[in-house]
């Protein structure tokens, strides 16, 4: 039975505060095209796309249904299409099950947020939270993260200073990478000084307002070579779901990280993360996620995370090189813009940003407040 | 089309549905789902431990939670397991079902729970579907299924009277089957001697589409579980096999192609669906059919492109009353839609019912002759389909 499958091309279009001037359909139809011309790939359909999986969100695009608007531009004209309503790494990992199945030889995947478009992101995400006991205490995304924050910085002895340096260097590295998000340069004295958000989440701690779309072609290990030289291979997959109430689980623990990456870790036949993977991009959407999901997957130790950062584990393992999510990534596609910067490494693409001798990769995505659902991705050359 | 046999085959095993119904206040969002799901662990005899992966979906506008799957968590049993949340239009609870037909069959996984709920009691659903327009282009004239376009073109092509007979006929024979299945929301007792008088009398809802014909807006929740062959054999003395599975979808602008209408989804998929499984005559190789008939008219006019019928066969098959429990082939023995509306469980109801009728557990609406092979389909978004075969046997497939 196959186990593995392949990233055939990645194609993507800048992280921008806000495309005023582009709908998100042409920003998803501008990703499309790019696939089309660097893989040849065709809506044959015999041998070509036959099946695609696109990501957005009802609520972000305040559309029901919001694959519909997806339709015309994936190109699902008597197709078929599905939507993953999480972030969009696991759709890294459906793909993954449609090509191992058997159903399918050849996927393209596509998803997009346009996070500009709503009034505030805190109004969206409250609507995660049940209607009866959370949504009246306007829990959101943010201030359920802040608590995690709070409670994990106690537990891993990170100060306003670790956060301030995670800051500073993502957006360094965020410099670097083409399609980031273009923000102001700023110093450790300035991130301690940014006013606070919910606290102890400070406005410069947390990922700002984003655009973006991204599309995979990915296929079965047989006809990988038909559309490119250098395939990337998905080797593991893993995702786990933790409980709602925020009573009910420790918020500091990393449950769902720890199982999810477990998973992964099996199927690549992964013994040790910190030894057998060369590159590390996570999903922070606040910069004391960076830390606590690397506890998480294994890459630190258990409440050691500030000492990590004092050590330069993150220049050593090559984490979040690409300016991680903090520097803007939107909401749904922020675990997996990991995978796309993942993938860009591992094919020697990543320009000035391109570590060395990078064999195996890992991007992993979180949906959900105070990361209740993980994904974990294994990539190889 | 490129289709090659599975790597490892799929059986249902565990089937669970809440009662359908237009008012659940007794049940929050989570409570309702775990009912559900309570049943389907019940009905395969075994714990949610053994579950290793949950597919969740629904349409989110339609109750306003923002990726609900975080909540319902407490009512699903995915603590602690691989999940994900699929969605499509209404053809979502298909979806869920090909999803866990792809992530059973990929060697992921080896019991995969699906679960389709919608309580549309706590939202607004018209509301919900409007706002899936496009909101620059279309806002003005997006109206859902609530369209009488299909009323208008099946009587200018069979006429007033016979047309609207044969729709009429098609609503209370699904009636008559809602009547046997306890599940049921709207079950009302209709008999063929009201057709004139339902014919003339119903609210008119757009042009011949009246109140009647229409679906209406359910709370409810369906769970299935899936398993590997092996799995399956274990844990089922009569896995229902999931052969094979087609989606097929398209633009949401219904004139991209000018005037020129371009062919019906359902008609390609089926077509699709039947070449590379070797199936020659549906209306012979099927003993069942559970239909995603959000109306009555809509179901009459798509019988004729699930089985690929030319002319007036399909009206035929209703007239002379095929299509009951006890004809040639029940439609809808459950009631379809029309008796029962829970959108994103709708479509995986269909497969539910589909494999009951194959195990022969459907009780009262049981089809009183074996049932080896079952054709469900799901409907939604701008005119999409997800069809599947079931089969009774492992063996023997279209040959």
């Amino acid at each position: 039975m196959p186990r593995r499958v392949a990233i055939c091309a990645v194609a993507q279009i800048k992280n921008e505060p806000d495309i005023w001037y582009k709908r998100f359909q042409g920003m998803v139809f501008d990703c499309v095209e790019q696939i089309l011309k660097q893989t040849g790939v065709t809506f044959d359909l015999k041998k070509g796309i036959r099946n695609v999986v696109t990501c957005s969100d009802d609520v972000f695009d305040a559309r029901t249904i919001s694959d519909n608007a997806m339709t015309d531009v994936v190109g699902a004209h008597y197709r078929g299409e599905e939507k993953m309503a999480q972030d969009g790494i696991n759709g890294l990992g459906y793909a993954m099950a449609c090509l191992l199945s058997g159903h399918d030889e050849v996927v393209l995947l596509a998803g997009h947020c346009k996070e500009s478009q709503s009034e505030s992101r805190r109004m969206c995400t409250n609507l995660a939270f049940d209607p009866f006991y959370c949504r009246p205490l306007g829990m959101d995304f943010t201030n359920v993260n802040a608590l995690q924050a709070r409670a994990y910085m106690a537990k891993s002895g990170i100060r306003e200073e670790h956060l301030a340096r995670i800051v500073v260097r993502s957006r360094k590295n965020g410099a670097r990478n083409p399609y980031a998000r273009e923000n102001k340069m700023v110093t450790e004295a300035e991130v301690m000084k940014s006013p606070m958000l919910a606290d102890p989440v400070r406005e410069m701690h947390h990922y700002p307002v984003t655009d973006w779309a991204v599309a995979f072609l990915l296929s079965n290990e047989e006809r990988a070579r038909e559309f490119t030289d250098k395939p990337v291979w998905i080797s593991g997959f893993g995702n786990c779901m933790d409980t709602y109430f925020l009573g009910d689980k420790d918020l500091d623990s990393n449950f769902s990280l720890k199982k999810a990456a477990e998973k992964a870790y099996r199927m690549a036949g992964i013994k040790d993360p910190r030894r057998d993977i060369n590159l590390f991009e996570l999903n922070d959407a606040v910069a004391y996620q960076l830390p606590m999901w690397a506890e998480g997957i294994g890459l630190c130790e258990e409440g050691k995370g500030g000492r990590w950062i004092d050590a330069g584990w993150m220049e050593k393992h090559s984490v979040n090189l690409s300016g991680g999510m903090l520097n803007g990534n939107p909401v749904m596609i922020g675990g997996l813009a990991r995978a796309a910067e993942a993938v860009t490494q591992l094919r020697g693409e990543a320009g000035s940003r391109q570590a060395d001798g990078i064999r195996k990769a890992l991007a992993h995505g979180t949906t959900g407040a105070a990361g209740q659902h993980h994904a974990v991705v294994i990539l190889e050359k | 089309m490129a289709h090659r046999k599975k790597n490892r085959n799929v059986g249902i095993v565990g089937i669970g549905q809440t009662q359908y119904s237009s008012h659940r206040e007794d049940v929050s969002q989570p409570e309702m789902i775990q009912e559900a799901v309570r049943l389907a662990l019940k009905d395969a005899g075994i714990s949610i431990r053994e579950v290793d992966c949950v597919v969740h979906g629904n349409m989110e506008l339609f109750e306003m939670i923002y990726q609900p799957d975080l909540w319902h968590v407490l009512g699903t049993g995915g603590y602690g397991k691989d999940g994900y949340r699929i969605t499509t239009g209404g053809t979502t609870g298909s979806t869920l079902v090909a999803a866990a037909d792809n992530l059973a069959a990929s060697g992921m996984y080896d019991v995969v729970m699906a679960i389709g709920f919608e309580k549309l009691q706590e939202g607004h659903t018209t509301g919900g579907i409007t706002n899936m327009a496009d909101a620059l282009w279309a806002k003005n004239l997006q109206t859902g299924a609530l369209t009488g376009y299909t009323a208008a073109r099946m009587i200018k092509e069979f006429g007033e009277d016979r047309a609207k007979r044969a729709a009429m006929t098609h609503r209370i024979i699904m009636d008559k089957h809602a009547c046997l299945n306890s599940n049921s929301h709207r079950a009302f007792g209709l008999d063929f001697d009201q057709i004139e008088s339902l014919m003339e009398n119903s609210p008119k809802l757009v042009g011949e589409l009246r109140l009647i014909h229409m679906c209406s807006q359910s709370d409810g929740a369906c769970a299935l579980i899936l398993a590997e062959e092996k799995k399956a054999k274990e844990i089922s003395r009569k896995p229902v096999w999931i052969r094979d599975h087609i989606t097929v979808h398209r633009e949401e602008s219904f004139n991209l192609f000018g005037l020129e209408p371009v062919e019906m989804t359902h008609r390609f998929a089926a077509r699709e669906l039947f070449a590379r499984n070797g199936i020659r005559d549906p209306l012979e190789y099927f003993d069942v059919f559970e239909m995603y008939d959000p109306s009555a008219w809509w179901g009459l006019e798509w019988l004729r492109d699930f089985f690929l019928l030319e002319g007036d066969e399909h009206l035929k098959l209703v007239e002379n009353r095929e299509t009951m429990i006890g004809g040639k082939i029940p439609i809808n023995p459950s009631g379809g839609v029309v008796s029962a509306n829970p959108i994103g469980a709708t479509a995986m109801v269909r497969v539910a019912e589909a494999a009951l009728q194959v195990r022969g557990d459907a009780g009262r609406h049981q089809v009183p002759k074996p049932v080896k092979h079952a054709l469900a389909s799901g409907f939604g978004g701008t005119m999409w389909t997800v069809l599947f075969l079931l089969e009774k046997e492992l063996t023997g497939w279209g040959e």
